[in-house]
């Protein structure tokens, strides 16, 4: 991962690494409210690159404009090279799923929600994503009162994997779940990564940020009132001290 | 039943007076007719209004002015129409203005919606176009089958009641999508994030308000004669007319009813969520009611 001072591969005609997302002088004004201001930013792809910052600091929204549920005011998000504005949105979609901070299955079982990423998936394939996530086939058979939060986020990022996506956004994902089935999420995510998928994960634990990242800072894009921090707010914030004025 | 619908229609179309209203209240007011209540009689219907407002001071409702308003203004508005409906529907009076009638009907409709509904973003141009596709229908249907025949008696009263009732019901569906899809955003953007267009992310949201919708105008269609006298026909008995030939009106009358909720129900459900998402599969910014 890199951010827009370590762009020095730009001027010095060095081959761009793989870069996955790249914000070009991105804003988004909601309402009259900024909450992204000029952003810089190139994700690496593969591994865990955790987007870190305080509530309200607008690192949602930046996850949010990787699958195009927002747009940018002005500015480019590119996915792999190309401008996401120009593709399908809903094939990118796809290719760049999502989990969200609070568990969110639909009315039905499990199989019922499996089925809305995959229509027509055989119960073979669908027992299949789930023990990928580490949940028993039998979850299938279940509705989303009869889960536990952490069984319910498992659910979820088993629907998100139906769709193969090739990234993996996590909007603090764990934030509303219990210290044991945070971990086992994390866990999870460590070996969704390994397998070659690349996650992006907002958050603001900073312990999180650095179990997930197993303290690569390199790792952590910091975002503060809309803007990627300098190394400097970063060393300050993920040190969980005030920045040096 | 001996008669066939058309001819029976011509029959009680001649013997009708003024009176089909919107909802239940059709009383058929002959000027000769035995059913002429006079000023008496509309000032003894007060009575249970008043006991209305004494339940609501004393239990301290605080329906007393809501109350008061609705009736004041339920008085003037239907005394004014009932004055310009003399106009309209004298002898000599062309169809033309019974048409320019059923028009700001439909204009006054679409402003009635907006008002009720202000939180829906674009409601007033759907409603409009509701309004208008349902009075097209089901006046078409009405005429073009030679239900009734097209005079200024059976033009004005029969597009108030569908025009009236598919109103309420757009209302409620209007209503219902938007709030649905904003009580429930997260649900559809993370059905959208699975890469769910907008109509099949909003499809169970949309079914939900188009039911709720249309299942009252569904029970009351079922529950006629059963629980009331609708009273298209309870005005038509109150002026004579045989009960069985009543009932073949009022069937008539329920079944273009219950069409026309469901058209206004569809364009406007369909045509509101449409406007909620984007080109591009977002879901708009819903802000609550205040």
């Amino acid at each position: 991962m890199s951010r827009r001072k370590t762009w020095k591969w730009q001027a010095a005609g060095v081959p761009e690494p793989s870069t996955c997302f790249r914000f070009e002088d991105v804003s988004l004004v909601v309402d009259g409210a900024g909450i992204l201001d000029h952003v810089d930013l190139a994700i690496e792809t593969g591994g865990i690159t955790v987007i870190a910052g305080p509530s309200g600091s607008g690192k949602s929204t930046l996850l949010r404009l990787c699958n195009r549920l927002e747009v940018p005011t002005s500015g480019t998000v590119r996915y792999l090279g190309h401008d996401i504005a120009g593709l399908d949105p809903l094939d990118h979609r796809r290719r760049v799923g999502m989990v969200f901070q609070q568990p969110t299955l639909f009315a039905g079982t499990v199989r019922d929600n499996l089925l809305v990423a995959a229509p027509g998936t055989g119960d073979d394939d669908l027992g299949a994503v789930l023990q990928r996530v580490s949940l028993d086939p039998e979850f299938l058979d279940r509705t989303g009162d009869d889960l536990s939060g952490g069984e319910a986020q498992r659910a979820c990022i088993g629907r998100a994997l139906l769709t193969e996506p090739e990234v993996l956004l996590m909007d603090e994902a764990t934030s509303a779940l219990d210290p044991d089935a945070r971990r086992a999420i994390e866990g999870l995510a460590g070996d969704l990564a390994a397998e070659g998928l690349t996650l992006l994960w907002v958050t603001h634990d900073l312990e999180q940020a650095q179990r997930l990242t197993e303290g690569q800072t390199d790792r952590v894009v910091v975002i503060l009132d809309g803007r990627i921090a300098d190394d400097d707010a970063t060393a300050a914030f993920l040190s969980d001290r005030p920045p040096e004025p | 039943m001996s008669l066939s619908l058309p001819v029976l229609s011509h029959q009680l179309s001649a013997g009708l007076s003024v009176g089909l209203s919107g909802r239940a209240s059709g009383l058929v007011l002959g000027s000769e007719s035995s059913s002429s209540i006079g000023w008496y009689g509309l000032a003894a219907s007060l009575v249970l209004v008043v006991v209305a407002l004494a339940v609501s001071w004393r239990l301290q409702l605080g329906l007393e002015r809501s109350m008061l308003w609705s009736c004041a203004r339920a008085g003037v508005q239907l005394l004014v129409t009932g004055w310009a409906l003399t106009l309209v529907l004298h002898p000599d009076a062309s169809i033309v203005w019974s048409w320019l009638w059923v028009i700001a009907m439909v204009f006054v409709a679409g402003l009635t919606v907006r008002n009720r509904a202000p939180e829906v973003p674009g409601i007033f141009p759907l409603a409009l176009a509701a309004t208008a596709v349902v009075g097209a229908i089901s006046l078409g249907v009405i005429f073009g089958f030679h239900i009734f025949p097209v005079e200024a008696r059976t033009v004005i009263p029969l597009a108030g009641m569908m025009i009236g009732n598919s109103m309420t019901s757009v209302v409620v569906a209007a209503r219902r999508v938007t709030g649905e899809l904003r009580d429930k955003r997260l649900e559809v953007e993370a059905r959208l994030a699975l890469g769910l267009s907008w109509q099949e992310a909003s499809r169970p949201y949309l079914r939900e308000a188009m039911r709720t919708a249309m299942i009252p105008q569904i029970e009351s269609t079922k529950a006629v004669g059963l629980v009331f006298l609708p009273g298209a026909m309870t005005g038509l008995i109150l002026a004579g007319v045989s009960p069985v030939d009543a009932v073949q009106v009022q069937l008539a009358i329920m079944y273009l009813i219950l069409g026309s909720v469901a058209c206004s129900v569809t364009v406007v459900g369909v045509g509101l969520t449409r406007r909620l998402f984007t080109p591009d599969s977002r879901l708009v910014r819903l802000t609550r009611p205040a």
